[in-house]
C-alpha cells in the first residue's frame, strides 16, 4: 500500500516537470513582460531590470537557473507585481482557492449524494424523474452560465448576497453554490446509476431475505459499493472544480489563485503564470492520488494485493 | 387449480401450509404467469424437495412466500400461506419482515454474488442477530465465530474476518448456512445450494445441510433441477412444472412408483441410469410459454401418453392412494399404469 | 413397457417466426421509446435549423449597430432586444449559434480523428507499439489541459482554426481510450477469427468488420463530446480567449450578457437558456443513445 502511494508520488514528478517546462517556454514566446509599460523607462534602469529577471541571458541559461530555482521551491519574482515574489502571492491566495474548492467540493457531495440515493430508491418514479431532472440541470449548465444567473436572481433581485467580494461569511455562498451544483449532478447521476446497480445483486437479496430494513438495506449494505463510481470520478470532479475557478473567482471577483493565473496570462506576467500553472498542476495531481487511495480503501477487493 | 391435501386426514398442525399460491410478471410481452396455483405443507423438523426444470417456478414460489419478489413487475396474484397462524401473504410489512431470517431463512444457488464482498464475512454473519435480537455485539461476534465453527471452516477464528472473495466457493455456501441458521429458524429454504458448486464440494455441502437438519431439527425445503440430489436428502418430494404441483410423495415412492408422466420422463433423463450406447432418452419439446393461459395440462404437448382431454379437463393434484398425489388425469382416472 | 406413441398430440404454440432484426434496428426502436432522447433530437434539429438558416430571413445582420439606440429590452423590431452597441440581440444569438455549433461540431471532429486512429493503431497492433501509444496517452491524461489550452490561445493569439484544434486536442484522450478497449475486445471475438479463417484481407477485416462495431460506443461517446466541447469554448469565450467580437457565439454573448446583468438581463437571459437547452438535448440524446445500444440492458 505504502509502496503504491511512493510510486504514484514518483510518478507526478516529471508530470511536473512537463508542465513546468511547456509552460516556461510557451510564455517565453509571448511578447511582452516586465517592461512592458507605457512609461518611458531610461536605458539604465532598464538594464537593471532585466539584469533582476535574468533576461540578459540565453534562454537556455533563463530555462536552467528557473528549473535550479524551481527546485529549491523559488517561483521567482514576479514581473508585474512590483516587489513581490511569486511565492508570496501564491501564499496569500492559496487559502482562499482552497477554502471555495473545498465548500464546492461539500456542496456537490451533500447535494448530489442524497439526490442520486433518492432517485435510485425510487426508480421510475416522480421522485426519480424530478431529481434526475435538476441533477441535468447542474450538468448543462456551465459555471459561467449558473454564477451570474444566480448573482442575477439572489444578489440583484432579492439582494441577500453582495454580488461580488469575499470579505464576509456570507459571500461564500454563492460562488460555492455555483461551483458545487455543477458537480453536484453529475455526482448525482453516477450516485443513482451506482445504485442501481448493487441494488440488482444477489446480496441485496441476501440482506433482504436476513430480515433487513430498508434503510438497512439501502446504507449499510448498497452505499458502500454504490459510491465506487463517485470515488472514482472524484478525480476529475476536483480537477474540474480547480479550473472552474478560474471562471468563478473572476466573476464574484475572489482574490484566489485562479484569477491570478488568468490577470497572469493577460499581463504577460510569465513567472506568476508558471508559478500558477505548476501550483494547480501539483494539485490536482495530489487530490487525484488522495481520490484513488480512498477508492481503493473502499473496496476490499483491491486492498489485498 | 384446487388442491386436495397431498396427507389423508393428518391432525398435525402444520409449520407452514401454502395453499393455492399464484403469483405473476407482469412483462412488456404479457402476464407470465409463473406460480399457478402450488399448495403444499411442510411440518416441523420435515424435509421436503421441490424438483423442476428452470422455470417451473419453483424459487418463485419460495420467494413468494418471503415477500422477496420484486412487487413491480412481480404480483402475489392470489392464494395463502399460513405459518403459526399468521398468512405471509397478507400480513403487515413489519411482521414479514420479522419473519425472514429469525423464523424462515433462505439460502441462495451462487454465494460469490450472494455474499456482500464489502461487509467481512463476521459482520454479515452477526447481522441476523443485531436485526432480530436484543443483543450487544461482543455477544454476536461470539456466536458468529462459534457458527462458522459449526459448519466446519477451519482455522475460524483467524478468518472471521476476512471477506467472501478470500475463500473458496465450498467455504462460502458453508457462510451462507451458517448465517442462515445463526438465528435457529425454524424453516430453510435451500434454493439450488449445491448447483455452483464443483462437484466434489456438492457432496460435502449436501453432508452438511444433512447433519445441521439431523441436530437442530429444522425444516428444510431443498430446491433443486436434479432429482437424484432431492433423493438421498429428503422425507417428501414435490415435482413442478410450469408453474403448477404434478405431484407429491414420500422420496421412495416417488422413486419406486412415480405417478405422473413429467416425472418418471424426469427420473429417466438423467443420463447416470442410461445405458452407454444407445440413444439418450430426453424429453421432447420445450416448455410452455407461461404468458399464454394453458387449458388443461401444461405437459400435456410433451406427454406421450396424453390424449384429447388431457388439453380439456381442470388440471387438479389429487390424492392417488398411499400418501401420493398427482395431477395426471389419467393416472386419477385409473386409466394409466406408469409401471 | 410399451412402445412410446409417436409426437405429442398438439405441438408448441407455434409463433410466427419473429423478422430478425440487426442491432441497429433494434437500437432505433429503443431510441425512439426513450422520450426525453426523442425531445432531446427534436430540439437539437430546430436549434440548428434556426442557426443554420435563420439568419437568411432576418431582416437585420448581426453585425449592424445602431449606437442611439443602446441596449434596449426585446420590442417588436428586435425580439430580443439589443446589446449596448445596438446590435439586434437574436440576429447576433442564431448567428452565434452558427459558430458555435460548428466549433462543436469541427473540434469533436477533430477529436474524433485523432482518437479514432490512435486508438485502433494502438489496439490492433497490440504489443509494444499499444503499450508505448497508450503510456502516453496515460501521461497526457494527467496534465491539466484546459491550463495549456488557455496558454496556448494566449500565446498564439486568438485565431479561429487554433481554437478547435485546441479544444479537440483536449478531449481525444478518452475516445482513443474507449476506441482502443473496443479494437481489444473484437479482436478477441470469434467473427474476426472466422474471416482470418477465411482469408480475408487485414484492411477488409478493418474496414468491414471491426469498424461497424466500434462505432457504437463511439458515436454515444461522440454526442456526448460535443457538449463539453461546446462548454469549453464558451468557457474560453468567456474568459476572453475565444471567439473575438464582431463575431459572435453564445459563450460570447453570456459573457456580454453577465457583464451587463444589472441593466440589461435580458442579454443575459436568452443565450443562458439556448445555451442550456442545447446542451440539454445533446445530453439526452447521448444518455438515449447509450441506453439503446447498450445490448445488455434488456429492461423489460
Amino acid at each position: 500500500m505504502l509502496r503504491l502511494i511512493a510510486r504514484r508520488i514518483l510518478g507526478t514528478i516529471p508530470v511536473l516537470f512537463v508542465v513546468a517546462t511547456i509552460t516556461f517556454f510557451m510564455m517565453k514566446a509571448v511578447p511582452g513582460g516586465p517592461l512592458d509599460t507605457e512609461k518611458n523607462i531610461p536605458q539604465e534602469i532598464k538594464v537593471q531590470i532585466e539584469a533582476f529577471y535574468g533576461l540578459d541571458q540565453p534562454l537556455w541559461k533563463q530555462y536552467a537557473s528557473y528549473m535550479g530555482n524551481l527546485l529549491r521551491g523559488d517561483l521567482g519574482p514576479s514581473f508585474k507585481h512590483a516587489n513581490r515574489s511569486v511565492n508570496e502571492l501564491i501564499a496569500a491566495a492559496l487559502p482562499v482557492s482552497l477554502e471555495l474548492g473545498g465548500l464546492a467540493l461539500c456542496v456537490a457531495l451533500l447535494v448530489g449524494i442524497p439526490l442520486g440515493v433518492v432517485a435510485a430508491i425510487r426508480q421510475n418514479t416522480w421522485i426519480d424523474y424530478l431529481a434526475s431532472s435538476s441533477a441535468m440541470v447542474g450538468i448543462c449548465m456551465p459555471t459561467f452560465v449558473m454564477g451570474p444567473l444566480l448573482v442575477l436572481v439572489f444578489a440583484l433581485q432579492f439582494e441577500l448576497f453582495n454580488a461580488s467580494g469575499w470579505d464576509f461569511a456570507r459571500d461564500r455562498v454563492l460562488p460555492a453554490l455555483t461551483l458545487g451544483l455543477v458537480y453536484a449532478g453529475y455526482i448525482a447521476r453516477l450516485t443513482r446509476g451506482g445504485m442501481l446497480e448493487v441494488l440488482n445483486q444477489d446480496f441485496i437479496l441476501t440482506a433482504r431475505a436476513k430480515g433487513a430494513s430498508e434503510a438497512r438495506v439501502v446504507f449499510r449494505h448498497a452505499l458502500q459499493g454504490g459510491l465506487l463510481p463517485v470515488v472514482s470520478f472524484l478525480g476529475p470532479a476536483i480537477a474540474g472544480i480547480l479550473t472552474g475557478s478560474f471562471v468563478i473567482e473572476t466573476i464574484f471577483n475572489i482574490p484566489g489563485l485562479g484569477r491570478h493565473f488568468v490577470t497572469s496570462v493577460f499581463n504577460r506576467d510569465a513567472t506568476l503564470t508558471i508559478g500558477t500553472a505548476l501550483f494547480y498542476a501539483a494539485l490536482i495531481v495530489v487530490l487525484n492520488l488522495a481520490a484513488d487511495i480512498a477508492q481503493v480503501m473502499l473496496n476490499p477487493k483491491q486492498r489485498v494485493e | 387449480m384446487r388442491s386436495t391435501s397431498g396427507h389423508p386426514g393428518i391432525d398435525r398442525v402444520a409449520l407452514l401450509e401454502v395453499n393455492d399460491l399464484r403469483t405473476a410478471f407482469h412483462t412488456r410481452n404479457g402476464i407470465v404467469r409463473a406460480v399457478d396455483g402450488v399448495s403444499f405443507r411442510i411440518d416441523r423438523g420435515e424435509t421436503l424437495g421441490i424438483v423442476g426444470e428452470s422455470g417451473s417456478g419453483k424459487s418463485v414460489a419460495c420467494l413468494s412466500l418471503l415477500g422477496l419478489v420484486p412487487q413491480p413487475p412481480g404480483r402475489i396474484a392470489g392464494g395463502g400461506a399460513v405459518l403459526d397462524g399468521v398468512d405471509l401473504l397478507s400480513c403487515p410489512k413489519e411482521v414479514l419482515r420479522g419473519i425472514r431470517g429469525r423464523r424462515v431463512a433462505m439460502i441462495f444457488q451462487d454465494p460469490m454474488t450472494s455474499l456482500n464482498p464489502y461487509m467481512s464475512v463476521e459482520e454479515q454473519l452477526m447481522e441476523p442477530l443485531l436485526i432480530h435480537h436484543k443483543i450487544n455485539r461482543a455477544a454476536a461476534a461470539r456466536m458468529a465465530l462459534q457458527a462458522l465453527q459449526e459448519v466446519g471452516v477451519p482455522e475460524a477464528a483467524q478468518r472471521i474476518r476476512s471477506y467472501p472473495h478470500q475463500f473458496s466457493g465450498g467455504m462460502r455456501q458453508r457462510v451462507m448456512i451458517a448465517m442462515a441458521l445463526i438465528g435457529k429458524p425454524d424453516l430453510l429454504i435451500a434454493d439450488e445450494p449445491t448447483t455452483a458448486l464443483d462437484v466434489t464440494v456438492q457432496a460435502q455441502i449436501l453432508d452438511l445441510i444433512v447433519q445441521q437438519q439431523r441436530q437442530r431439527g429444522v425444516a428444510v425445503i431443498f430446491i433443486s433441477h436434479d432429482l437424484s440430489v432431492v433423493a438421498g436428502f429428503c422425507d417428501r418430494v414435490m415435482v413442478m412444472y410450469a408453474g403448477r404441483v404434478v405431484e407429491t410423495a414420500d422420496t421412495r415412492t416417488i422413486f419406486r412408483e412415480p405417478k405422473h408422466p413429467y416425472t418418471r420422463a424426469l427420473q429417466r433423463s438423467r443420463p447416470a441410469v442410461q445405458a452407454k450406447g444407445v440413444e439418450l432418452c430426453v424429453i421432447p419439446g420445450l416448455p410452455p410459454d407461461l404468458s399464454r393461459p394453458i387449458p388443461g395440462c401444461a405437459f400435456a404437448p410433451r406427454c406421450e401418453f396424453a390424449v384429447p382431454d388431457c388439453g380439456r379437463a381442470e388440471m387438479r393434484l389429487q390424492d392417488v392412494g398411499a400418501g401420493q398425489a398427482s395431477a395426471c388425469l389419467r393416472v386419477q382416472r385409473g386409466e394409466l399404469n406408469l409401471q | 413397457m410399451p412402445e412410446p406413441a409417436p409426437a405429442s398430440p398438439t405441438p408448441p404454440a407455434a409463433d410466427a417466426v419473429e423478422p430478425g432484426r440487426s442491432l441497429w434496428q433494434d437500437a432505433w426502436a429503443r431510441l425512439r421509446r426513450n422520450r426525453m432522447a426523442v425531445i432531446g433530437g427534436v430540439v437539437l434539429l430546430a436549434l440548428t435549423v434556426l442557426s443554420l438558416f435563420g439568419p437568411l430571413f432576418l431582416a437585420i445582420s448581426y453585425q449592424e449597430q445602431d449606437l442611439g439606440l443602446g441596449a434596449a429590452p426585446p420590442s417588436a423590431t428586435h425580439l430580443l432586444g439589443t446589446d449596448k452597441l445596438g446590435r439586434d440581440q437574436l440576429a447576433r444569438l442564431l448567428f452565434g449559434g452558427r459558430v458555435s455549433l460548428l466549433v462543436g461540431l469541427a473540434a469533436t471532429g477533430v477529436s474524433l480523428t485523432i482518437g479514432l486512429l490512435w486508438g485502433s493503431i494502438a489496439g490492433y497492433a497490440g504489443g509494444k507499439v499499444d503499450a508505448v501509444m497508450m503510456r502516453i496517452v496515460d501521461i497526457l491524461y494527467a496534465l491539466p489541459f484546459t491550463i495549456f489550452v488557455i496558454l496556448l490561445m494566449t500565446v498564439f493569439g486568438r485565431n479561429f482554426i487554433l481554437l478547435f484544434v485546441a479544444i479537440g486536442a483536449v478531449e481525444w484522450l478518452t475516445m482513443a481510450r474507449i476506441v482502443r478497449g473496443q479494437v481489444l475486445a473484437l479482436k478477441r471475438q470469434e467473427f474476426i477469427e472466422a474471416a482470418v479463417a477465411l482469408g480475408l484481407r487485414k484492411r477488409r477485416i478493418i474496414l468491414r468488420h471491426m469498424i461497424p462495431n466500434v462505432l457504437g460506443p463511439v458515436m454515444v461517446y461522440t454526442t456526448l463530446t460535443i457538449p463539453a466541447v461546446m462548454m469549453l469554448e464558451a468557457f474560453l469565450s468567456f474568459l476572453g480567449l475565444g471567439i473575438q467580437p464582431p463575431m459572435s457565439s453564445w459563450g460570447l454573448l453570456i459573457k456580454e450578457g453577465a457583464e451587463q446583468m444589472e441593466e440589461a438581463p435580458w442579454l443575459l437571459v436568452y443565450p443562458a437558456a439556448v445555451f442550456a437547452a442545447t446542451l440539454f438535448s445533446l445530453n439526452f440524446l447521448g444518455d438515449g443513445l447509450r441506453d439503446a445500444l447498450d445490448v445488455r440492458a434488456s429492461r423489460d
